[in-house]
């Protein structure tokens, strides 16, 4: 049988989802800061071109035979203010270059008054060059002068990096931001799925309650169906257990007749051979029908130790109750149970069921195994927040196994053969202290005899 | 005494009848809850067994219903439901005690001698023979006025003695009666019953006799 592959983690397609828009959103981010800025910084430099090539172009003069030219040294710097750039200048007169560098590229159509600005690839470097055309008058002629005005781009690329760095770093922290948000959000979203998650598997094993946790909208139908499938399977347990309990009065209720006439037959026999066989009989069906009481409350043991906390119980009474209820039985082998209790009553927090089917077994055994005509003594005693209930008969004691090896299921003692037993009770005891919250020991009593002991938390 | 029996098994029914009846009890079997309450109109009981699960109803409802009524007839619930729960669930209803099918016959027996002394009984007539006095409800025995100590078995041993006095029991049907059928014991603890029941009742004009090869009896010098 192969595991059905796992659908991916909504966390991770959370988290995914929720960093890629991130990264998105951060590379966008990054992008349009350097456009913004490396446009503005375009446009800032390129005015200040404008204005300084628009300045010497202004300074041109017409007159007889020349054009005169008188670069403002004011505009050169002008440019050097905003870096250290080189600057590069030709001026163009009726097509012959008059002063500057002759081979500036010059722009594809011819310019006007408003500046125009082009790129060009000069002397290995790309410069800016903003071109301003004029007419002068030179001899009463309108001769076409142009203004060429070129400047490297070393600070505007330094700033322009720059702006460029800082929106890098703008859209690192963003998406830095945005990815721990992914995370968180993703997290918080999931909680009450965790929440609810943690409270059913908290649960023990025999919890079959609805899940009553307030949870989003969006898990309603999740704990709707989860409950339905509890009730299911509640229903399905209560009819097994109904089942059971109906199975074991129609078991009973046919071995009690078969006991009943079996008594009175061997009230009117005779002979020692068919007394003997009646009694087989009688034991037989005892057998029979203490194994099926005994599995019956070892199943309830089991179904009941998972109820949640049980109201305080006065252990005393129960003590008391308990030795009413079997002082006919301890009296038809002429035993005493003598109960040795604190005056005021001690309070345990367990389940009063639980509690029952553990004394009643040890009282049964302690009523099976003595010896007639002794004393079974109950005593309750307090030590560092435990109870312990110790059940003394003096019987038979534990035989060669020990204790170890009683309270396995169906395991008995092996100098007991004699006397009816389901080799459960022990069994019970054990579970039963064990869901109070506590344990059990037996062992051998001094001067004869077994001492059990329950050992359980003062509620 | 009277006991209302009230069971729908036949069978059952049929054997718990016999088997209190061969005791000297008079008994009533009812086989339903309304034959139970026809009964209980009539007659008066000293106890009544009570089977839970009846063709018409559920015994647990017929004793919420005994009990309001503020009948104080005792009652012993005889079940076939097992589990703890059950029998915790029967006491909370206001059963005086309770057996679980199958049931030994000697327990029913100290059960209901149990509860009927716990009542107080019907007072209960007190049976002589000789110089004895035996109150068998209240575990009294005196020997010409002088109160003497016996325990449970030595009690019932006499009590089934005094029952017919001159008659002889067999050591098996003494046996039968005076311990339980599953209870394993040795051959000779009908022996040493007897043995203690003659020195508890030293200095009495009744003695038991053995009657060799054939059992015992109560007789008076």
């Amino acid at each position: 049988m192969t595991a059905p592959r796992r659908a991916a983690s909504i966390r991770r397609r959370l988290l995914i989802q929720g960093v890629g828009i991130a990264a998105l959103l951060a590379l966008v981010l990054y992008l349009a800061v350097r456009g913004v800025a490396g446009s503005a910084i375009q446009t800032v430099q390129d005015s200040v071109l404008g204005t300084a090539t628009v300045i010497i172009a202004e300074e041109l003069r017409g007159g007889t035979g020349a054009v005169s030219v008188d670069i403002p040294y004011a505009a050169f710097s002008m440019l050097g203010a905003v870096g250290e750039d080189r600057v590069f200048y030709r001026i163009v007169v009726g097509g012959e270059t008059v002063t500057g560098y002759p081979d500036l590229p010059l722009p594809d159509e011819a310019p006007g008054l408003t500046p125009a600005f082009y790129d060009a690839t000069y002397d290995d470097t790309i410069l800016r060059i903003g071109a301003v055309g004029r007419s002068v008058l030179v001899d009463g002629q309108r001769v076409g002068v142009t203004v060429l005005l070129g400047q490297t781009r070393t600070a505007q690329a330094a700033i322009t990096a720059q702006m460029a760095n800082r929106a890098a770093a703008l859209g690192l922290g963003v998406f830095a931001l945005a990815a721990v948000l992914a995370l968180v959000s993703a997290r918080a979203a999931l909680k009450p799925v965790n929440l609810l998650a943690g409270a059913v598997e908290r649960r023990g094993p025999q919890d079959l309650r609805p899940v009553t946790r307030a949870v989003p909208r969006e898990l309603v139908p999740l704990v709707a169906a989860l409950n339905g499938l509890i009730a299911r399977l509640g229903t399905a347990l209560d009819r097994t257990e109904t089942f059971i309990t109906e199975a074991a009065h129609h078991v009973r209720t046919p071995l009690a007749t078969v006991r009943m006439q079996t008594e009175i037959a061997l009230r009117q026999a005779d002979d020692d051979a068919t007394r003997a066989s009646l009694r087989q009989v009688i034991r037989a069906v005892d057998s029979a029908a203490r194994s099926a009481g005994q599995m019956l409350d070892h199943a309830s043991v089991i179904h009941r130790s998972d109820r949640g906390a049980p109201a305080p119980l006065d252990v005393c009474a129960v003590l008391r109750d308990l030795a009413h209820q079997v002082r006919p039985v301890a009296d038809m082998r002429d035993m005493d149970v003598v109960l040795d209790l604190p005056d005021a009553p001690v309070t345990l927090a367990v389940d009063r069921l639980l509690l029952e089917s553990a004394l009643r077994n040890l009282l049964d055994n302690a009523l099976k195994y003595g010896h007639a005509e002794t004393e079974i003594t109950v005593t309750l005693t307090q030590e560092d927040g435990t109870a312990l209930i110790a059940v003394c008969d003096r019987g038979r004691g534990l035989g060669d196994g020990g204790a170890g090896a009683l309270t396995a299921r169906f395991a008995r003692g092996a100098n007991v053969a004699d006397v009816v037993g389901s080799g459960l009770g022990l069994t019970i005891v054990r579970d039963a202290a064990r869901a109070c919250g506590g344990s059990f020991e037996i062992a051998e009593r001094t001067g004869g005899g077994t001492c059990a002991t329950l050992h359980l938390p003062l509620g | 005494m009277r006991f209302l029996l009230v069971e729908d098994t036949p069978d059952l029914g049929q054997a718990v009848l016999d088997r209190l009846t061969l005791d000297g009890h008079g008994v009533d079997w009812a086989r339903t809850l309304g034959a139970a309450r026809d009964h209980l109109a009539v007659s008066t009981y000293d106890l009544i067994l009570l089977d839970i699960m009846l063709p018409d109803g559920d015994g647990r409802d017929f004793l919420a219903e005994h009990r309001r009524a503020r009948a104080d007839t005792p009652v012993i619930v005889m079940t076939a439901r097992a589990a703890v729960s059950d029998r915790v669930a029967l006491l909370d209803t206001g059963a005086d005690d309770y057996v679980t099918k199958p049931f030994d016959f000697a327990e029913l027996e100290a059960r209901v001698r149990a509860v009927l002394r716990r009542r107080g009984g019907a007072a209960q007539t007190l049976v002589t023979f000789a110089d004895l006095t035996f109150d068998p409800l209240g575990a009294v025995v005196m020997v010409d006025g002088d109160a003497r100590d016996l325990r449970n078995r030595e009690l019932r041993l006499l009590e089934i003695l005094i029952a017919a006095p001159e008659r002889i029991f067999s050591k098996g049907h003494l046996h039968d009666r005076l311990l339980s059928a599953s209870e394993a014991v040795s051959d000779n603890a009908i022996e040493v019953y007897v043995g203690r029941l003659r020195k508890k009742l030293a200095g009495s004009r009744a003695r038991i006799e053995t009657v060799r090869g054939v059992g015992y009896r109560l007789t008076a010098l």
